[in-house]
């Protein structure tokens, strides 16, 4: 085999990338997976693992300096010193705000998924039919009976700590044991169940942080500071999990500071042949050839491949037949909810730091209400014990106010609800070829906004979190709402969604592009709807399935 | 047209903003307000350890000077201050010298520890009445500075964080129904 010739070609090493390179290799399948930015490696490149607090010069904060240099990430939380290095250099890698849209990025092998939120939760068939129920957008291609196996299979790799709630609205997983409530926790829960007689319920959060051993993985230490690398491999990450398989197997070679900058489309066979890449460092072009390829590099980045490849056959790129390509985008509106004070539990305390806490299951238009929105939200919270606040003292330094400071304070509880965004056709993204990143490759411009549907259904995630909090005995009650800026839920979805008829969509149930078969695309581009929950373990699973699907049809001799 | 400009001249038809795109062209340029540099003197860091440890005076814990809150104080001013900060800040020294001037007829550095206490605590009300009726435009107050940054300093550096507070790096187990008498030290993460 020449050194550029492969079975399969993956695009992206986050999340979906790293699963793909599992199946495709473990599935006997010689693969490289081309990533763009550099290698981290794990433990070794985690720089910030073991520091201590004062061991940053900014205690973690940012400067000045940074603040100017990343303009999209000081938008929000994600920039502080601790873990710039997981964040795209924006300067050199710029994007065209037609309206304001926030991208958080992840340019290094392993993307997005050294820094994700690991909240891991089931789509339901709530979500699948939800597009057909309603007449927005067009049908999932698939149901939850279709992809049920596929999220076991996934779960069971990848380690998800949760409880098995049994409830309809919220699929149980194949689940290591929780991360534990703590005790007010468990009493503010106890509360809303018996009030709202289940149909609201506090749950543990699910996560991809493992709570026993796991797959040779050292389990959750409670350090709570996984966006730094975690050296015991705790959370799921494609350094932690998928890619050790992957190269276990002998089958993977990764090649990193890779920019895939199209795919190389054959119109005799109507198939891919390979992909044209251009090295980061180098700026030298290379060609790979392999017989299918995965497209993992990120929602609209992946999107971003397509409309940059086969343009000699198609204006619009590669899928772009249905018109669909680029539209339909798609985030989750958050920064708003409500939180207060828990009075008592003064003598309670906890020990360790959770990379967990409560989940509230989406309880707006299922089974017989009906709000004047469609679709619904969840919320992610905690309960905890701050310092106390020397700010409300009378007498405000010295001696006697420092040592009151170095005592806990009353216990609080807070949640933030995530609402789902519909798939508008006209939020979109495309290619600005006017404007050139640092290898002269022509960037997205991002045009989308929230809507009505959303705006109201903002209400509801604000008054019922209130609501919710004065049934459970909570006091001092507060509601906020910090705006939203799209992007800032980092759950890109949409833009090469799956569908039914290649007329209306770009993907068909299968995650192949309609237009070129041997084509998968199996991270959140591939999205018909977005859910209120939190998507990656989605990714994984129609991954997963998608290649177990390719190595069939290949095996069959139909790619 | 230069290439800045031209960018900028294509965001605007597009009817959008290039994001980075100017810093991609000059990089980085911010200076710092003059007299920042000045805060790194010995004889400064003395000073911003004397005000740090008059509002986080040694009990039977350290207080703010020994943990090194002196020293930390001009990194974060220098590079994490916004100008307007920044020269608020500096400002501020002055105004306490000033303030120590007219009311004890010595600055700062001369004052007994009990003299400093006393002056801060005027200092402190006068800061935090300002606070309270300042519009978000409005500067801040030089003491509310002081105060933020000496109890960041204070309780993410060692000896606050592993005596004034509990640290456990590597806690190994979660426990969420864990005990608690009055008395003892909160986490300090």
């Amino acid at each position: 085999m020449a050194d550029n010739v492969y079975d399969a070609i993956v695009i992206g090493s986050g999340i979906s990338g790293g699963w793909a390179a599992k199946e495709l290799t473990q599935k006997g399948l010689k693969t490289i997976m081309l990533e763009r930015g550099r290698n981290v490696e794990h433990v070794k490149d985690y720089v910030s693992a073991t520091k201590h607090p004062w061991e940053f010069p900014h205690r973690g904060g940012r400067t000045q300096q940074m603040i100017e240099e990343y303009p999209v990430l000081s938008r929000d939380y994600p920039l502080n010193e601790k873990n710039l290095d997981f964040w795209v250099n924006e300067q050199e890698s710029p994007y065209v705000e037609v309206k304001r849209f926030d991208w958080y990025r992840g340019y290094q092998v392993g993307g997005r998924s050294l820094t994700w939120g690991r909240q891991s939760y089931r789509h339901g068939d709530l979500d699948f039919e939800a597009n057909l129920r309603e007449g927005i957008a067009v049908d999932w291609p698939i149901r939850y009976k279709d992809i049920a196996p596929w999220y076991s299979y996934v779960e069971q790799w990848a380690g998800i700590s949760g409880n098995r709630d049994g409830l309809d609205v919220l699929p149980d997983g194949d689940f290591l044991p929780p991360i534990p409530m703590n005790v007010v926790e468990k009493d503010l829960a106890a509360r809303v169940k018996a009030h709202y007689n289940g149909a609201r319920q506090f749950i543990h959060s699910r996560v991809a942080n493992i709570s026993v051993p796991h797959q040779g993985r050292v389990n959750c230490q409670f350090q709570n500071q996984c966006w730094l690398g975690c050296n015991f491999g705790a959370y799921f990450s494609t350094q932690s999990s998928t890619l050790p398989a992957a190269v276990a197997t002998g089958n993977l070679t990764l090649r990193p500071f890779s920019i895939v900058t199209q795919i190389l489309y054959d119109k005799d066979t109507k198939r891919a042949k390979g992909v044209e890449v251009l090295d980061a460092e180098t700026n030298q072009t290379y060609e790979y050839f392999a017989k299918v390829i995965f497209v993992c590099a990120s929602a609209f980045n992946s999107t971003w491949i397509l409309m940059n490849s086969a343009t000699d056959i198609w204006d619009g790129g590669l899928g772009s037949s249905s018109g669909e390509l680029g539209h339909n985008a798609m985030d989750h509106h958050f920064r708003c909810g409500a939180g207060g004070r828990v009075e008592g539990y003064e003598d309670k305390y906890y020990y360790g730091r959770r990379p967990a806490g409560l989940y509230i299951p989406r309880f707006r238009n299922v089974g017989n209400d009906k709000r004047d929105y469609v679709r619904g939200f969840g919320y992610q919270g905690a309960a905890s014990r701050g310092r106390w606040s020397g700010e409300i003292a009378e007498l405000s330094i010295g001696g006697e106010w420092k040592d009151a400071m170095c005592e806990p304070g009353d216990w609080s509880v807070g949640f933030t609800a995530f609402g789902e965004i519909l798939p508008y056709h006209e939020n979109r993204i495309s290619l600005d070829r006017n404007v050139k990143d640092k290898w002269g490759l022509p960037v997205l411009a991002m045009d989308m906004e929230i809507k009505e549907n959303e705006l109201k259904m903002r209400k509801d995630m604000i008054e019922d979190c209130q609501e919710m909090l004065e049934v459970a005995g909570v006091k001092d009650v507060y509601t906020f709402d910090s705006g939203y800026g799209f992007g800032q839920g980092i759950h890109e979805m949409g833009t090469a969604r799956m569908g039914r008829d290649p007329k209306t969509s770009v993907l068909n149930g299968n995650n192949q592009v309609w237009d070129a078969t041997n084509v998968f695309v199996t991270d959140g581009a591939c999205m018909t709807s977005a859910s209120c929950v939190n998507p990656s373990l989605t990714y994984m699973a129609l991954t997963a399935r998608a290649a177990d699907f390719a190595v069939k049809e290949l095996k069959k001799g139909n790619l | 047209m230069n290439r800045r400009e031209a960018l900028a001249r294509v965001a605007w038809i597009m009817g959008g903003a290039v994001v980075g795109a100017n810093l991609f062209l000059e990089g980085c340029t911010r200076k710092a307000v003059n007299g920042v540099e000045g805060l790194f003197e010995p004889d400064m860091v003395d000073f911003l350890g004397n005000i740090a440890d008059t509002i986080l005076p040694p009990t039977s814990t350290p207080g703010a000077k020994e943990a090194g809150v002196g020293e930390f104080i001009p990194v974060m001013v220098r590079d994490c201050y916004t100008e307007e900060d920044q020269k608020v800040f500096l400002d501020g020294l002055n105004e306490l010298d000033r303030a120590a001037n007219e009311k004890l007829g010595r600055k700062f550095q001369e004052l007994s520890a009990g003299e400093r206490t006393e002056l801060l605590i005027g200092v402190d009300k006068e800061a935090k009445t300002y606070q309270a009726a300042k519009t978000e435009e409005d500067p801040n107050h030089y003491f509310h500075l002081f105060k933020q940054l000496t109890l960041l300093g204070y309780f993410t550096s060692e000896l606050g964080a592993t005596k004034a507070l509990r640290y456990v790096q590597v806690p190994g187990k979660y426990d969420g129904d864990y005990p608690y008498k009055k008395g003892d030290k909160a986490w300090a993460i």
